[in-house]
């Protein structure tokens, strides 16, 4: 069942939520790297627990070609297509 | 702008290190007396961190036939075993090795680092799917980049992860691979490998086992975490290193699927690298040679692992999940392992320091690793400095008050953490 862009992006702010110590804020344009300042382990992490709301799997090269809230948010839903 | 420039917050933090004159990455012995001693200047070391589990590297028999076997064959081999051929000893080490696990196949790489590097990147073709447990070592990481397949990683130890992966991938063509690890370096845990098995069976996947830090450590005959759990028919590929429990260097493949030779020419980690020298075959055929004929040696390398778990459990530092010659303690952050580290290397204990991204979860650990060499009063004395040590920072008072909830079965912790 393919989610729509709003649920996901959704989802993805939740998990980012949960996961920071201090709450920041967060926008599609937010640098998940840069701004949040979250090593590669922690961002795959993070993404694992996306994947099990969304019963999507990413595979990881397409993780590290995310930079952003937003690109995170279409390369799940072009997944969730895919599929 | 340098070309170094993207190295600054590294640098930044290793030159902090530097500056407190305790840098673990910056180690250097002096002297190496036993498997389990060393000199530092004048300071004797007991050494807790060497991965050096059967304790082998001083065996006389094995320097003996390190020393004959070079001086008959020569330091080095000059070339790889593609381009400039392949000893004698390296054929016998690959059969002593199909003999040892009852496999049809054999291949030895120049390391164990190699050996992942070359059979992952190579087995997983184009269209084919990696799936990594989540903890891999780095070595399983960068075989699958250096490939050409879909990788993704499930949750540690986590066969329903995995099975739920395989699902989305059911109707998606191309070869799955799973790869997991006996006993993980950064922890000591085991992988529920009868569960991974059933899964990968279910779903008509492959199997790699790592079995790095649990060659010749578990099995009834040493052959590790497979053999322990009764499942070595379900995994379709071993993988492991000689640079731990056989005290040499280099790695290998064992297999059963036919066809398995044809990555001769094909593994480029294989083919475009030096073999190993003479020497090194020679001790390592001694040391397999050892690890079968002397039991005993496993034994009291458990024994020395149980003892120094139940000693720092005792003292309510928080381990690893299971006692496993690798007894890694929890730390609060990487600060507190570097003081911890340092102040046990001065009492005269070498440890190691695992940080994150290396460890699982965001942990700082001040991991030691146990050897049968080690006697049970270096194990006693190794206890009471950790005791001396861990209370002059406040850490063991602290760790006893705090111990009730165990950090592992918590949420992950993410801290912000960078290599250091
Ligand atoms: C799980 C695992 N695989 C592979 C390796 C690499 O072994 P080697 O030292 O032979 O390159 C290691 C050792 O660091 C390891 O811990």
């Amino acid at each position: 069942m393919n989610e729509s862009a709003d649920y996901i992006q959704t989802v993805v702010t939740a998990a980012l939520r949960g996961l920071l110590p201090v709450p920041a804020e967060l926008s599609d344009s937010t640098n998940i790297v840069r701004d949040l300042g979250l090593d590669s382990v922690t961002v795959m992490d993070f993404v694992m627990e996306t994947e099990e709301r969304l019963d999507v799997s990413v595979p990881l090269d397409r993780i590290s070609a995310v930079e952003t809230i937003g690109d995170l948010v279409a390369t799940l839903y072009d997944l969730e297509c895919e599929s | 702008m340098s070309l170094f420039d993207k190295f600054k917050p590294l640098s930044a933090q290793y030159t902090r290190l530097e500056a407190s004159g305790a840098n673990p990455f910056a180690i250097a012995f002096d002297r190496v007396l036993s498997p389990t001693e060393a000199m530092i200047g004048d300071s004797r070391i007991l050494l807790l961190g060497t991965n050096n589990y059967l304790g082998l590297t001083y065996d006389t028999n094995i320097i003996a036939k390190t020393i004959e076997t070079t001086q008959a064959f020569g330091t080095g081999t000059t070339g790889s075993r593609i381009a400039n051929g392949s000893y004698d000893g390296h054929k016998k080490l690959e059969r002593a090795l199909k003999d040892f696990y009852g496999r049809k196949y054999a291949m030895v790489f120049s390391t164990g680092y190699q050996a992942n590097l070359g059979i992952i990147s190579t087995l997983a073709g184009k269209n084919d799917h990696l799936l990594l447990d989540a903890d891999s070592h780095a070595s399983i990481y960068d075989g699958s980049r250096l490939g050409h397949a879909q990788v993704t990683r499930f949750r540690h130890n986590d066969p329903n992860d995995l099975h739920k992966r395989l699902r989305r991938l059911a109707d998606v063509p191309g070869d799955k691979i799973v790869v997991v690890e006996g006993i993980y370096s950064m922890l000591g845990d085991t992988a529920p490998l009868r569960e991974f098995a059933q899964v990968k069976r279910e779903w008509g996947a492959y199997l790699i086992v790592d079995e790095a830090h649990s060659l010749g450590v578990l099995g009834e005959t040493g052959r590790g975490l497979a053999e322990m759990q009764n499942v070595e028919s379900e995994v379709d590929f071993v993988v492991g290193t000689f640079s731990k429990s056989l005290g040499s260097v280099g790695g290998f493949c064992v297999s059963n699927l036919d066809d398995f030779d044809i990555l001769r020419v094909a593994c480029r980690p294989y083919m475009f690298t030096a073999s190993l020298p003479p020497g090194v075959i020679a001790a390592t055929m001694e040391a397999l040679h050892q690890l079968r004929m002397r039991p005993e040696l496993r034994l009291r390398l458990i024994e020395n692992a149980r003892r120094l778990y139940a000693g720092l459990t005792g003292l309510g530092f928080c381990l690893g999940p299971e006692p496993s010659p690798v007894v890694s303690a929890i730390m609060p952050d990487p600060e507190t392992a570097f003081a911890l580290w340092s102040d046990l290397l001065k009492a005269g204990l070498y440890t190691n320091v695992s940080l994150p991204p290396a460890t699982p979860n965001g942990l700082a650990l001040l991991r030691s690793s146990v050897s049968a060499a080690h006697t049970p009063q270096q194990i006693d004395h190794a206890i009471a400095l950790f005791e001396r040590t861990g209370r002059a920072l406040g850490l063991v008072a602290a760790f006893t008050a705090a111990h009730t909830s165990h950090p592992i079965a918590a949420s992950p912790s993410l801290s912000g953490a960078s290599l250091m």
